[in-house]
């Protein structure tokens, strides 16, 4: 992993990779990131710099790899997935954060998004199945909940090695 | 990760072990998978039609990957048990032989059997129209039924039973296909049982990214199957809340008019059965005069297409009629689909079934009393194995021919005119949508037809094979530039099973000419390798004969009521406790998921996790 991590960064910073901080564009060329529709989210969520340029040093790298690995459990990956997914930060996944999230499933391209009617019969069907409190958002544990039952979200929530 | 490298420094070094060696464990398997994924055909193919179009289109490329997979096998069987000894025998390899026992008991006159081979001068036009009709010169090679006229085969010193090793080899590829067809369709069936209803949608939003995808196209491919997935449950879901919604009126008013339509449907096809009968046999009548070989003209050929020429035009109005009048009764379109398929399926099927009909009533008609000491019409046909084989070879050649020529000057026109024209009518007219429950259909439709011939003529299942392969890649290229995507995307999981079903209804219904064939009809004693038989069928007991006593005891002991009887008694028990057992699985699950939905508002549950 310290490797992969030295590799992202230019020439002369290699000798002190473990105090420096990679560029969010470098990140973003890693394979498995760059067809990710998250990478993003991602990349804010895992980066602890302080003014907000999203980059990431080794640490907050491997805590990256460590929560998408198949080790992590699924407490640890839920906790992040929510975290990814919730766009405003609020600590709630509301409308707007599940019209995001949607909109990123299905790609980059205006033609391909759902309708407006559509998207608000998702979202509604969304917000039934998991809004346990009735309160038009989900919640940490209401989304850990939902998701603690989905049989794809360990599947697929885990990056090769 | 703190978690779990705690969790590592308490294990015991064995554990440890044990768990870096079943990691590496999983990950050789996944890289072995991976190796033969690669093996599989059009792979790459398929999956780049996933992207573009769905996976309702995609599962008919699979469909049409099995059964070229299906046929190939059908092919290696028939070829090493039966044409290989043949050739061997005749050529003399290895120190070979054959025999041909003249059949003891038997009339000379039934035995009278010359097939015209264009001998001489053959122009160029008569060799084409050989090649496309299974006359002339193909009528004699290893093609058709005829040729294999060897009662005994010697292989350096084996004796081989070619007529028994005939037989067996076709009950083996209709048992195979049959349980071909089967182990698939469970496995689409179990797929269908775990595809839960319950949170699909969640499912599909939050776990619906595959965080593996690497590669720019995957993931393109991985959008467009999302978004086409989301759109085709919302629109299953609004139609469902449309139907649910019908008030009274409505609804009497669409029973009514679904009653009306059925009765037109059965009107549309009596109609088709009826000309095919005609069709044949007045194609049968009017070749008869080609019987003797050396008046043959060009209008002949005509007449003997015409039942293809019928069966290809009813088997392409009926089901534009199905598919117009579908739209009237309004179904959801997953049921749309498959009514549409059950009715051009039977439209299909009873066509070959109409066609083998008249075939049999002209070949066991029999007048004088010369012809019934033979068991068959010997005047018209003194070979009849290979004249079924050769109508089969014409419709599924015809059929090809058809495919082709849609393609070409239906599809590929249309796009130039759509795309080149601006005026109203042809912008209005526009793209054809890739019709799944068509193009299944001519599937079936030829894999009946191969099935069937295959023992009247055992090298079809190579011609079915080159002509699937060939039709994949001309779907795929049509499909690519000529069509548009479908309006309502539609799911394909239930899809496949179904086109399964289909398949199946096919085999079953291929095994009622091939029993009426084998075992009712006299062989023909002038060819073929049952001609001192009485009928095909007549082989095995003759075989059964021949073994020791003990051995004919048990196999009689088998057949008999003493043992029949008792045998399907414990079958039909075995099968009412699964049925049993089946419904309590499903009753718990049903339990279960009601309990999950309870689970949500257990105060218990509520409480907010420590993050």
């Amino acid at each position: 992993a310290y490797k992969r991590f030295s590799e992202l960064l230019p020439k002369e910073e290699r000798d002190n990779a473990c105090s420096a901080r990679v560029a969010k564009s470098q990140i973003l060329t890693l394979p498995e990131l760059r067809a990710n529709p998250f990478q993003h989210r991602i990349c804010r969520v895992f980066s602890t710099s302080d003014n907000g340029d999203d980059s990431m040093c080794f640490e907050d790298f491997l805590d990256m790899l460590s929560v998408f690995s198949y080790s992590a459990t699924s407490d640890v990956k839920s906790h992040y997935a929510f975290r990814i997914f919730d766009f405003d930060d609020d600590g709630t996944l509301d409308r707007k954060d599940l019209e995001k999230v949607v909109n990123c499933l299905t790609g980059p391209s205006e033609e391909f998004r759902l309708s407006n009617a559509e998207m608000e019969q998702l979202i509604q069907n969304i917000l039934e199945e998991s809004d346990i409190d009735k309160d038009g958002t989900i919640n940490l544990s209401e989304f850990q909940h939902v998701v603690s039952r989905s049989p794809d979200f360990t599947r697929y929530g885990g990056l090769q090695r | 990760r703190d978690c779990q490298q705690a969790d590592i420094k308490y294990l015991s070094g064995w554990k440890r072990w044990k768990r870096a060696s079943s990691k590496s464990l999983k990950k050789v398997l996944s890289e072995v998978k991976e190796l033969s994924s690669y093996l599989e055909l059009w792979r790459h193919d398929i999956h780049s039609i996933e992207g573009k179009f769905g996976t309702g289109i995609q599962s008919y490329f699979s469909f049409l990957r099995f059964v070229v997979l299906l046929n190939f096998t059908i092919f290696i069987l028939m070829f090493s048990f039966v044409t290989v000894p043949s050739i061997i025998s005749k050529y003399g390899i290895f120190n070979s032989s054959f025999a041909k026992i003249p059949p003891k008991n038997i009339e000379p006159h039934c035995t009278v059997y010359k097939p015209s081979g264009d001998k001489g001068l053959v122009y160029f036009y008569a060799y084409l129209k050989d090649l496309l009709s299974g006359t002339g010169f193909l009528e004699e090679t290893n093609l058709f039924y005829g040729y294999y006229t060897i009662d005994v085969a010697w292989l350096s010193i084996l004796r081989y039973n070619l007529p028994l090793a005939y037989l067996l080899a076709t009950f083996a590829y209709l048992a195979l296909s049959f349980l071909w067809i089967i182990k698939r369709s469970v496995e689409g069936f179990k797929q269908n049982l775990v595809h839960d209803e319950f949170q699909s949608y969640c499912n599909k939003v939050f776990a619906g990214w595959d965080f593996c995808i690497t590669d720019p196209n995957a993931a393109r491919l991985k959008h467009r199957s999302l978004q086409y997935e989301l759109q085709a449950d919302l629109e299953e879901e609004r139609l469902k809340q449309k139907i649910a919604d019908r008030t009274m009126k409505e609804k009497l008013r669409i029973y009514s008019l679904r009653i009306f339509i059925n009765t037109i449907v059965i009107a549309v096809l009596s109609g088709c059965f009826y000309s095919i009968y005609r069709a044949t046999v007045f194609s049968q009548e009017n070749s008869n005069v080609s019987i003797r070989p050396d008046i043959r003209t060009d209008s002949i050929e005509a007449v003997q297409y015409l039942p293809s020429m019928v069966i290809t035009l009813a088997n392409f109005i009926a089901p534009q009629i199905f598919s117009f009048l579908i739209r009237f009764e309004d179904y959801l379109p997953a049921f749309e689909i498959r009514l549409t398929l059950m009715r051009c399926v039977f439209v299909r099927l009873a066509n070959i079934g109409v066609l083998l009909f008249s075939l049999w009533s002209r070949i066991s008609y029999c007048a004088t009393d010369k012809c019934q000491a033979c068991g068959y019409n010997y005047e018209l046909y003194p070979c009849w194995e290979s004249e079924v084989g050769q109508e089969m070879y014409k419709l599924m050649i015809f059929d090809f021919i058809i495919i082709l020529a849609v393609v070409l000057f239906v599809d590929f026109p249309r796009k130039l005119l759509v795309s080149h024209c601006s005026c109203k009518l042809v912008q209005w007219c526009g793209l054809q949508e890739f019709g799944i429950s068509d193009n299944v259909l001519e599937i079936v439709y030829g894999q009946t037809i191969c099935w069937i011939g295959t023992f009247f003529s055992p090298l079809l299942p190579a011609i079915a094979t080159i002509k699937y392969f060939i039709i994949f890649y001309i779907k795929k290229i049509s499909l690519m530039h000529t069509r548009k995507p479908a309006a309502r995307p539609v799911r394909a999981s239930s899809s496949n099973i179904f086109f399964l079903v289909v398949l199946l209804i096919g085999l079953v219904l291929a095994f009622i000419p091939l029993g009426i064939s084998i075992a009712h009809i006299p062989s023909s004693k002038a060819c073929g390798p049952f001609r001192s038989f009485n009928t095909s069928w007549a082989v095995v007991p003759n075989t059964i004969l021949g073994f020791p006593t003990g051995l004919q005891q048990v196999l009689y002991s088998i057949a008999s009521e003493a043992f029949a009887v008792p045998f399907l008694m414990v079958i039909c028990l075995v099968m009412f406790y699964f049925i049993a057992l089946a419904r309590a699985h499903k009753r718990v699950a049903e339990q279960l998921r009601e309990q999950l939905v309870m689970v949500r508002f257990d105060p218990l549950f509520c409480t907010p996790k420590v993050s």
